[in-house]
């Protein structure tokens, strides 16, 4: 098969750093004592919560219901006793989430049992299972996946396509569940391609994972997969980025990708939906890389969401020295996070440590109006003269000036040689225009 | 959760955290980083000067160089921006305006010119970053305006045969010697103009063209392949960094390879001059005008093409705004070669391009991904 390499506009490529972690295999975190499950952990409204103090719960029991049309069900991790708390969330501030103390039987919940069914299932019944089981997309966005998996009857989706782009460095863990489970995003596709009705599904993977791309074309043609290798660039495994490369179609500006006649999974996403079909198994764990120089032994591993991150980092073996920050995420698009209480959720694709000499440390030194940030913005638009706007407080002026179109990946500020903060320029220029809007 | 620790195990101190916005990786690049490359790249061009014009070539510079820096600390201090002086902006203002000037130039007449630059040029707009115009283009034609004869007045390089047809003859007479000479009765304001002058290869073709006294032996000795060396390699009059066109080009090739500067805005101005000369050239019968490669390598195109039609404040961020930037530059240079009040153009030209300069960039915006081209109506 001739080795086809697609690319977007812009783009800038960081040191990869992949190499820490992309070899160790994905191992199961160990059962804990406690878990700590945030409520709201998507985008879209909070779930309602269905238990009180000193409940028992199994595993796989639905604590929080979806709440609306954008919204997911949580469950437990593991069986035992609930209590109500507000913990530290991953933006900083208090959040009400379950704490669940283990009772040591790890018991699943009746209804979680393997359907050797699950082929007849039709469409409908494969997207209930899918929102029963609170699948959010994995990849960091925490997008509830039933509701793209819902496209309204007047946009015609013909294209599903699955992101094991990885484009943030340091991050791994898309890359060994695609070594490791590839059978399972490839069962995953064909049932979210059932549920969408498309014959279309690609897989997106930047060929610096050579090894998975071959890996996933070894079976791919027996689910109708095609795997597409993309040329390495960040952000490449941004929606419309990833879209673009593989179609060639351009989703319109404020718009999402079923406009452009699209849908992409997570190849995340895309195993934790075969998991649900299948086996009826809810979202309560996933594979997340913890990584970075400082970590004494950086892997993979699979954690139940409600992981706190200082269990997180005692099985990465500890720290060798103080890292500067410690990230929910990639190092491009991640959070900083100050608490060793924040616990991982369904979107943690990576903790992330990095050392003071890694970090950016930005300053706010006036434009040199250099233009690199214009030639590395995926999205074509003027970061440089936004931010100056913004900074003058012009909300409008940048309105004009397409801020909404701004998809924060962060490529403009890695190369901008005066230092300015320019993604955080441009979260504030968007807050301000929709609360101008409002 | 901090029962059941190891002891061996060392987690991190969370108040020891940096939390800030993303991303959390930078490239290295800075600003200083940028203008140090462009220093370095304007060290060819200067260490010709230097070798050509001699000593007085060096104090030229130095005395720019050291009288930018101290404006730039002072004025930049003054509006409580501390450590702009630092950036090595001010360096290559005070490189550009010596390189811009004739090794005979007194001192404060130097002075005077960096000030201009430095003050008027850059921190009356508020330092680096907000000037509209290229700080050493400004110093430059202020200095014309106000020493109009100093600064057409140009010393021969050590190495010139008094044969050279750029030889001034005309200006050996004591009198013009000590109009130029400018305050010499004053002690220290002596310059190094010690009766013997030059002309620009630009100068005494384009004034003749202008007189109409212009002929094809003219042009035809002009542009002998002798002659042509001489202007590559620089023995030729004129400001100090302008003459050699090697030490310019290997200057501005060195600045595209580290991606410092962009090939099209000093392609585009240099093609343009290339062409529109050539027309001209052509078109004339007799030709009264020397054609592309005189225009090209004498004069301060190149100078002004690969390190000041580039300077990134001044100039489009966009490539269809460079295209169009250097095309403009090019047109207006050559008309003001051919048929200004001038002989020479292109520091007009780049302050007029600069001047475009915002206009430009609004109507060469890339198109945002997504966007239709269409939605471009409203003012």
């Amino acid at each position: 098969m001739p080795v086809t390499v697609r690319l977007f506009r812009g783009g800038v490529h960081p040191k990869e750093g992949k190499e820490l972690s992309c070899s160790e295999p994905i191992r199961t975190a160990p059962l804990l004592d406690k878990y700590t499950v945030i409520l709201h952990q998507h985008i879209g409204a909070p779930p309602k919560l269905l238990v009180k103090n000193k409940d028992k719960v199994r595993k796989g029991q639905v604590i929080a219901e979806k709440a609306g049309f954008v919204s997911a069900s949580v469950h437990s991790p593991t069986s035992g006793t609930v209590k109500l708390v507000n913990c530290h969330g991953p933006a900083g501030s208090h959040t009400p989430a379950v704490e669940i103390t283990s009772d040591g039987k790890d018991e699943w919940d009746d209804y979680v049992k393997s359907d050797p069914d699950w082929e007849q299932l039709d469409s409908n019944e494969c997207r209930k299972r899918v929102e029963q089981a609170g699948i959010v997309g994995m990849g960091g966005a925490a997008f509830p996946t039933s509701v793209k998996l819902s496209p309204p009857a007047d946009k015609k989706i013909d294209n599903l396509i699955l992101n094991g782009a990885e484009c943030e460095p340091f991050l791994t863990a898309d890359h060994r569940l695609m070594l490791e489970e590839g059978e399972k995003i490839l069962t995953g596709a064909s049932i979210l391609g059932r549920i969408l009705g498309v014959d279309k599904i690609s897989i997106g993977i930047e060929n610096n994972k050579q090894d998975a791309i071959d890996k996933l074309r070894e079976t791919a043609s027996k689910y109708s997969v095609e795997v597409i290798p993309l040329r390495v660039m960040y952000p490449q495994g941004a929606e419309k980025q990833l879209i673009f490369a593989i179609t060639g179609r351009e989703v319109p500006s404020g718009g999402l990708p079923m406009d452009a006649g699209c849908v992409v999974q997570n190849v995340g996403t895309a195993a934790a939906v075969a998991d649900a079909v299948r086996e009826r198994k809810p979202l309560i764990e996933r594979v997340t890389t913890v990584t970075g120089k400082p970590v004494c032994n950086p892997g993979n591993w699979k954690f139940r969401i409600g992981t706190p991150l200082s269990k997180v980092l005692e099985l990465a073996g500890g720290i060798k020295k103080q890292p500067a920050k410690m990230l929910l995420g990639g190092p491009m698009m991640g959070m900083a996070q100050y608490s060793l209480e924040v616990t991982i959720m369904k979107n943690a694709s990576g903790v992330l440590l990095l050392d003071e000499d890694e970090i950016a440390q930005f300053g706010s030194q006036p434009c040199i109006r250099c233009g690199r940030c214009v030639e590395a913005c995926p999205m074509s638009l003027m970061p440089g003269t936004l931010s100056q706007m913004i900074e003058s407080e012009k909300f409008d002026l940048a309105e004009y000036t397409n801020v909404m179109d701004c998809i924060e990946c962060g490529s403009c500020a890695y190369v901008c040689p005066a230092l300015r903060p320019l993604v955080q320029h441009m979260k504030r220029g968007k807050a301000e225009v929709i609360a101008n809007r409002k | 959760m901090a029962e059941g620790k190891k002891t061996d195990i060392k987690l991190p101190d969370p108040s020891k955290l940096i939390v800030s916005s993303s991303p959390h990786l930078h490239n290295g690049s800075s600003v200083r980083k940028i203008m140090w490359l462009v220093i370095l790249a304007l060290m060819p061009s200067c260490i010709m000067g230097v070798y050509y014009f001699g000593f007085a070539a060096f104090r030229v510079l130095a005395v720019c160089v050291i009288s930018s820096l101290i404006f730039e600390y002072i004025f930049a201090r003054m509006m409580g921006r501390n450590n702009d002086w630092k950036d090595g902006s001010a360096i290559i203002t005070g490189l550009l305006m010596g390189m811009l000037l004739s090794a005979g130039m007194p001192w404060w007449v130097c002075v005077i010119g960096c000030f201009i630059a430095i003050v008027f040029g850059k921190q009356v707009y508020g330092g680096i970053g907000f000037n509209p115009f290229n700080p050493a283009c400004v110093g430059r034609i202020a200095l014309i305006i106000a020493f109009p004869k100093m600064m057409t007045t140009w010393v021969p390089t050590r190495f010139m045969d008094k044969s050279f047809f750029v030889f001034d003859k005309s200006l050996l007479s004591p009198e013009k010697i000590e109009q130029i000479k400018g305050m010499s009765h004053l002690p220290f304001f002596h310059s190094v103009i010690d009766g013997v002058t030059c002309a620009t290869p630009l100068g005494v073709v384009q004034t003749p063209f202008k007189l109409g006294t212009a002929t094809e032996q003219l042009v035809g000795t002009v542009t002998d392949w002798q002659h042509v060396w001489q202007y590559a390699i620089g023995n030729i009059g004129g400001c100090i960094g302008e003459t050699s066109a090697i030490a310019l080009i290997i200057g501005g090739i060195f600045l595209i390879a580290m991606k410092v500067i962009k090939w099209y805005i000093p392609v585009s101005y240099i093609g343009t001059v290339a062409v529109f000369s050539t027309i001209v050239h052509f078109s004339m019968s007799p030709p009264a005008l020397p054609g592309m490669v005189y225009q090209v390598l004498t004069g301060g195109l190149l100078i002004g093409a690969f390190f000041m039609a580039t300077d990134m404040v001044t100039t489009p961020m966009t490539c269809k705004g460079g295209i169009i930037f250097g095309v403009g530059c090019g047109i207006i240079t050559c008309v003001i070669r051919n048929w200004g009040g001038y002989p020479e153009g292109v520091m007009f030209s780049i302050v007029l391009m600069n001047a475009l300069t915002p206009l430009i960039d609004r109507v060469t915006a890339n198109r945002p991904f997504g966007k239709k081209q269409t939605s471009k109506t409203e003012a």
